[in-house]
């Protein structure tokens, strides 16, 4: 069941539970090719973090593989200290499934992303879903206005995106 | 664009079809309340009022927070927007990501498809 939804032409959100985000996306693309740029961190960096936001990819590992462990810093002018996100790998099928955790906030008290790929024709449909632990997860999630794993010194990115959106 | 869907219109709707709990809205207008004060306001039984505000809740007219053994009722509707107002940014985020990896994708392809020339010359 579908609470609520949110979206542009292209990507939509949607709250599907209490406890749980849905993003979907169709890309131009086989899916081949479309997981690729997911697990290949050379790639990957190069669309992670929106340049409009100032942000900086500081550092990538990314051990992409089924029990693998990654872990990505940002930095921002304004940031005095850099922002760390980690996490595991809970599987990797290429190229129809990737599934990880976020541990920055403590082992079991982020969300399990899962992101799968689906063809159709030339198009790929990417589905990623945020699942919280508990309601209680995300509705934390939601008041410290932390943004998918972002703290709350993203806030600054919404005028950034608010802006984007603006010349759209 | 924020976009609610009908289902949560169904669910105030339905929250609000019921006079008590209309009144437990406008009471929590004046200001927030314990069940048990509700429960006592509207001449209810505790878990009669329980389920009142459960309804309410599901439908996000209300919220309410237990601190110790007391659990305070509030109208929900401010944190209902807070709600929408980050889910939103949570969509341009990965809108922004994925417009990114749009041209990350477009690359790989012509990549492919100039590989693909190559080796049939």
């Amino acid at each position: 069941m579908v609470l609520e939804k949110w979206s542009d032409k292209r990507t939509t959100v949607e709250r599907t539970s209490d406890r749980e985000l849905v993003v979907t996306r169709t890309f131009n693309g086989p899916a081949r090719i479309v997981f690729e740029a997911w697990a290949k961190p050379e790639l990957f960096k190069r669309w992670w973090v929106p340049k409009s936001a100032g942000m900086s990819l500081l550092s990538c590992d990314m051990d992409i593989r089924t029990g693998g462990h990654y872990r990505l810093e940002f930095g921002h002018p304004a940031f005095e200290q850099p922002m760390v996100f980690f996490g595991r790998y809970i599987e990797v099928t290429p190229p129809v499934r990737l599934i990880w955790t976020n541990d920055e906030g403590g082992e079991g008290a982020g969300a399990v992303t899962t992101v799968t790929f689906e063809e159709r024709g030339a198009d790929t449909l990417a589905v990623l879903r945020d699942l919280y632990p508990s309601k209680d997860a995300l509705d934390e999630a939601i008041a410290s206005e932390s943004l998918g794993g972002f703290s709350e010194q993203f806030a600054q990115l919404d005028e950034v995106l608010v802006a984007l959106g603006a010349t759209k | 664009m924020v976009q609610y869907s009908q289902t949560r219109f169904d669910a105030s709707f339905a929250a609000l079809s019921d006079a008590t709990r209309r009144g437990v809205l406008e009471q929590l207008g004046r200001a927030d309340a314990s069940i048990t004060e509700l429960a006592d306001k509207f001449h209810m039984t505790l878990t009669g009022m329980k389920k009142h505000v459960g309804v309410l809740e599901q439908a996000g007219l209300v919220t309410t927070q237990k601190i110790g053994r007391v659990r305070t009722c509030k109208l929900g509707r401010r944190r209902l927007e807070e709600e929408a107002a980050w889910i939103e940014k949570y969509r341009q985020l990965w809108a922004a990501r994925f417009d990114a990896l749009d041209k990350v994708i477009e690359e790989l392809k012509q990549k492919e498809k100039a590989d693909g020339l190559r080796k049939m010359e």
